[in-house]
C-alpha cells in the first residue's frame, strides 16, 4: 500500500482531469432519431449534443407522420465507437424520443443529399460547367448570361465531388440540405 | 383544473412561493384544505425542500412557482434533482400566452432555461391539454429513472376552463414506459458469476433506494446470504444498514479504506443502481483493475458510459434482484466459501487500519468527534439526516450510520452548498414527529438560512447543528493540498452570531466550543421541541480523511496528516 502525498502547490492532480483519452479511431454514423412531433423537441436533441460535446455533420428535420405526430430526424455524427453507443443510448433516454436506428451499422443504407450551386463564368468555364453538371445529372434550375444555378440530388460524396469540380469554373454559393437516409431491403 | 390533477396524484404538500402570474392557482389552493401548501421564502428553498420530502417518502416532490425569477431561481434545484434522479414536479406559471415573445414583466422562456435540467418539461398552450400534461409530468417523474420534471403554464390557460382527463388514461396512452425487467441470459451470467467469485462486492448506489423499500429488502437478503461484502455510494446510505456483517461503509474520495481498497482488489464487481461517478472511480484507467463488472442500471446510458460492464444488466433494481435471488435460490445457493473467507480475512486487514481515526483534542472540539457524540446520542432513534456540502458532509457520511433507506437526504450529483435548510423543513413536513438533523457547515448553511423562517411558520422542530470551523472547509483543504496553502477567499469573515439569529427567527440557539459540554449541548438540542440552530465551534484548520486525490486509483489513498504517516506505514507492512 502507497500512501500518496501531493506535493503542495502541485496542479496537476485537478479533479476534473479523470476523463481519460480514448485512442479509438472516430468512426462516422447516421442516425434516424424518430421523434414526437412537438415544440422544443429539435432544441432538445440538438442541446444534447451541444451539451454533451458531440459532434453534428449534419441534420435533416421533418415530420413524416402526420397522424401519429412522428418526426424523423437524420443525424450524420462522427466519435469513437463509445461515444456513438453514449449518443444513442442519451437520444434513447429523451422523453419524445421514441425509436434510434443506427443505419451505419443496421445494414446498408441509403443516403441522399440535395443541393443548389450558383456557378458564375463566362466562355470555356461556362461550357465545362454546364457539361459537367450534365455528367452528373445536374439539373439547371436558374441561368443568367453570365451564372447558373444547378441542382444536384446524391449521396453526399458525389455531391462533394461536384463541388469540387465547380470550384475552379467559378462555384461562388452553395446550398445542401443535409443528409437524409432509410434502410434499404424491407 | 390544476389542483384536481394534484389530488388526483395523491399529492398533499406544495412547495411555493406566489406571484403576479400564478395568482389564479393560489386562488383555487386558498379555496380547498386536501392540500397543504408551504409558503418558502426563497424558490431555491422550495423545490429543495421539495427533494428533501421526495427523497424521505419515495413520493414526487411537488414545487408551485411564479413566472420569470420565481422559474429561474429552481433552475439549482432542477440540476440537483436531475443529477440525483430525484422525482419532483415544477409547476411555473407563465405570462399569458398572448405576452410571450414581448418580453413582458416577469417573463422568462422557462422551457428554453430549464430543458436541459429536467427529464422532460412542456410549456402547455391548450387547457384541454393542461391535465394530460400534468399526469404525464407525475408518471415520467417517477418511472424509469426518475428525475424533475416541469410544467410551464400561462395564466390565460390558468383562467380558461377545459375538459378535465384522468390520470389512469393518461398513462396508458403513454409512450414512455421504460424497461424493468432485466435480460434473463445477463441475469443467468450474474448468477454463475456470484457462484464461483473469490473476491466479490457489491457496489451499491442510490438506484437502490429510487427503486423502492422492495429493493432494499431484496438487497439486504442477497447480501446476507451470499456474505458477500457490501459498499455503497454516498446516495445510496441505509440501503443496506450500517449495522450489517457486510457493511464496508461509504467507498469513494472520502470512502473508507477498506470499501476502496476492497473496489481496487475485488474479482467480481455487483454495481447495483450506482453510476461509476468520477468521485467513485478516481482514476479510470487504473480502477478495479482485475474485476469482472456486472451493472445494473434502469437507465441504458448509464451503463459503458465511463466503465465497461462485462454483465450489463437494463432493469429496475427490485425487479433485477428478484430475479437473481430466485435463480440463485433455484441453482443451490451456491457461493465459493473457502476464497470468500480468505478474502474476508483480507478485508479485515484493511478495516484494521481504522482509516477514520483521528487525534481528538480537549481543548477544541474536533468536527469527527462532534459528528461521532451526535451519532452515538442519536443511535436507535427513526432519524433523518439531511446535509450541506463539503467536509462536514463527508463526515456525516462517513461518522453517522444509516439502518434504513429514505433517512439521508444530501446533494451528491450537483454538490450545492445551500441544500440541507430546506431539505429538512422538507422532510420534515413528511415526517412531522421524527427527529430531522441537518449537518452543516456555516458557510453553506447561511446560503438558504432564509428558509428558518419557513420552519418556525410550519411549526418544524429541525435542528440545524452546524459545525462551524469558520472556514470553506472543502475548498480550504483542496488548497493546502493543491494550490501551496493559499487560501483564497477560503474563510468567512463576519460571520453572524447564530444563537442571536436563532433567537432573532423565534428558534432556539445553542453554541458550544468545548468538547466537555458537547453531549450535554446536544442532549439540549434533541430535547428541544422546535427548531434548533445549533452553533458548534470546531477545529478550524481539519482535514477531511480519507481522501482519494483526484486522478489517483483506490489504492493510493491519503490516510491522514502528516501525523498519519507513520501509521500508514505501519499498517502497509501488515497488508499484502
Amino acid at each position: 500500500m502507497n500512501a500518496l502525498h501531493i506535493k503542495k502547490g502541485s496542479t496537476k492532480h485537478s479533479a476534473y482531469n479523470l476523463r481519460p483519452t480514448f485512442s479509438d479511431v472516430e468512426e462516422k454514423h447516421t442516425l434516424a432519431v424518430l421523434v414526437e412531433n412537438e415544440p422544443g423537441v429539435l432544441a432538445r436533441v440538438i442541446g444534447l449534443f451541444s451539451g454533451r460535446g458531440y459532434n453534428i455533420e449534419s441534420l435533416t428535420v421533418a415530420e413524416v407522420d402526420h397522424k401519429g405526430h412522428l418526426s424523423r430526424i437524420n443525424i450524420v455524427t462522427t466519435g469513437t465507437p463509445q461515444v456513438i453507443e453514449q449518443i444513442k443510448a442519451q437520444l434513447g433516454r429523451l422523453v419524445p424520443v421514441r425509436d434510434v436506428h443506427d443505419l451505419t451499422v443496421e445494414g446498408a443504407a441509403v443516403e441522399r443529399e440535395l443541393a443548389l450551386f450558383r456557378v458564375q463564368g463566362e466562355g470555356e468555364k461556362r461550357v465545362e460547367a454546364l457539361r459537367l453538371a450534365d455528367i452528373f445529372r445536374a439539373k439547371v434550375v436558374d441561368s443568367t448570361l453570365d451564372s447558373f444555378v444547378f441542382e444536384l440530388t446524391g449521396s453526399p460524396e458525389k455531391v462533394d465531388a461536384f463541388a469540387d469540380l465547380m470550384r475552379p469554373l467559378g462555384l461562388c454559393e452553395t446550398a445542401r440540405t443535409g443528409v437524409a437516409a432509410l434502410s434499404r431491403g424491407t | 383544473m390544476v389542483v384536481q390533477a394534484l389530488k388526483d396524484q395523491g399529492v398533499e404538500v406544495v412547495f411555493g412561493y406566489p406571484g403576479g402570474a400564478a395568482l389564479p392557482i393560489y386562488d383555487e389552493i386558498f379555496q380547498q384544505n386536501e392540500i397543504q401548501h408551504v409558503l418558502v421564502r426563497h424558490e431555491q428553498g422550495a423545490i429543495h425542500a421539495a427533494e428533501g420530502y421526495a427523497r424521505s417518502t419515495g413520493k414526487p416532490g411537488v414545487v408551485l412557482v411564479t413566472s420569470g425569477p420565481g422559474a429561474t431561481n429552481t433552475v439549482t434545484g432542477l440540476t440537483d434533482a436531475l443529477l440525483d434522479s430525484i422525482p419532483v414536479v415544477v409547476l411555473t406559471a407563465q405570462v399569458p400566452t398572448f405576452l410571450i415573445g414581448s418580453d413582458a414583466f416577469q417573463e422568462a422562456d422557462t422551457v428554453g432555461i430549464t430543458r436541459p435540467c429536467t427529464k422532460m418539461n412542456w410549456l402547455v398552450k391548450d387547457t384541454d391539454m393542461l391535465p394530460k400534461r400534468l399526469h404525464e409530468a407525475f408518471h415520467v417523474a417517477t418511472t424509469g429513472r426518475p428525475g424533475p420534471v416541469l410544467i410551464d403554464i400561462p395564466k390565460d390557460v390558468q383562467f380558461a376552463t377545459g375538459t378535465y382527463t384522468p390520470p389512469a388514461k393518461v398513462v396508458e396512452a403513454s409512450h414512455y414506459k421504460p424497461r424493468v425487467k432485466g435480460d434473463p441470459d445477463a441475469i443467468q451470467e450474474l448468477v454463475e458469476a456470484i457462484e464461483t467469485a473469490e473476491k466479490p462486492i457489491f457496489y451499491t448506489g442510490g438506484g437502490v433506494i429510487n427503486s423502492g423499500s422492495a429493493a432494499s429488502q431484496l438487497l439486504r437478503e442477497l447480501t446476507d446470504a451470499t456474505g458477500f461484502p457490501l459498499t455503497s455510494t454516498l446516495m445510496g446510505l441505509g440501503a443496506y444498514p450500517a449495522s450489517g456483517k457486510s457493511w464496508l461503509g461509504m467507498l469513494g474520495m472520502h470512502g473508507l479504506y477498506e470499501a476502496n481498497m476492497a473496489m481496487h482488489g475485488c474479482d467480481l464487481m455487483i454495481n447495483i443502481g450506482a453510476r461509476f461517478d468520477d468521485r467513485i472511480t478516481g482514476r479510470i484507467d487504473a480502477f478495479s483493475p482485475n474485476s469482472k463488472k456486472a451493472h445494473i442500471d434502469i437507465d441504458p446510458s448509464s451503463i459503458n458510459k465511463v466503465i465497461p460492464a462485462d454483465i450489463p444488466i437494463v432493469g429496475d433494481v427490485a425487479h433485477v434482484l428478484e430475479d437473481v435471488l430466485r435463480i440463485w435460490k433455484a441453482r443451490g445457493r451456491k457461493t465459493n466459501r473457502e476464497a470468500l473467507a480468505k478474502w474476508w480475512k483480507k478485508i479485515e486487514g484493511w478495516k484494521a487500519v481504522n482509516c477514520l481515526k483521528f487525534k481528538n483534542s480537549e481543548k477544541t472540539i474536533k468536527p469527527q468527534y462532534a459528528v461521532q457524540r451526535l451519532e452515538a446520542l442519536t443511535k436507535g432513534m427513526d432519524r433523518y439526516i439531511t446535509t450541506e456540502v463539503g467536509q462536514h458532509q463527508m463526515w456525516a457520511a462517513q461518522f453517522l450510520g444509516f439502518e434504513d433507506p429514505n433517512r439521508w437526504m444530501t446533494s451528491g450529483g450537483l454538490g450545492t452548498m445551500g441544500y440541507g435548510v430546506p431539505a429538512s423543513i422538507g422532510v420534515q413536513m413528511a415526517h412531522p414527529d421524527a427527529l430531522v438533523i441537518n449537518v452543516a457547515g456555516e458557510a453553506s448553511w447561511l446560503m438558504n438560512m432564509q428558509e428558518m423562517g419557513t420552519a418556525i411558520q410550519y411549526r418544524l422542530p429541525v435542528k440545524q447543528f452546524i459545525l462551524n470551523n469558520e472556514r470553506l472547509g472543502m475548498v480550504r483543504q483542496w488548497q493546502d493540498l493543491l494550490h501551496g496553502g493559499r487560501y483564497s477567499h477560503s474563510w468567512s469573515d463576519a460571520l453572524p452570531d447564530f444563537v442571536k439569529l436563532a433567537d432573532a427567527f423565534g428558534a432556539k440557539g445553542i453554541r458550544c466550543d468545548n468538547p466537555d459540554d458537547l453531549d450535554e449541548a446536544i442532549k439540549e438540542m434533541l430535547a428541544y421541541d422546535g427548531p434548533v440552530i445549533f452553533d458548534c465551534l470546531v477545529e478550524k484548520h481539519e482535514n477531511c480523511f480519507p481522501m482519494i486525490p483526484s486522478g489517483e486509483p483506490h489504492n493510493k489513498m491519503l490516510l491522514g496528516d502528516d501525523k498519519a504517516e507513520d501509521a500508514i506505514q505501519g499498517a502497509g507492512a501488515a497488508l499484502v
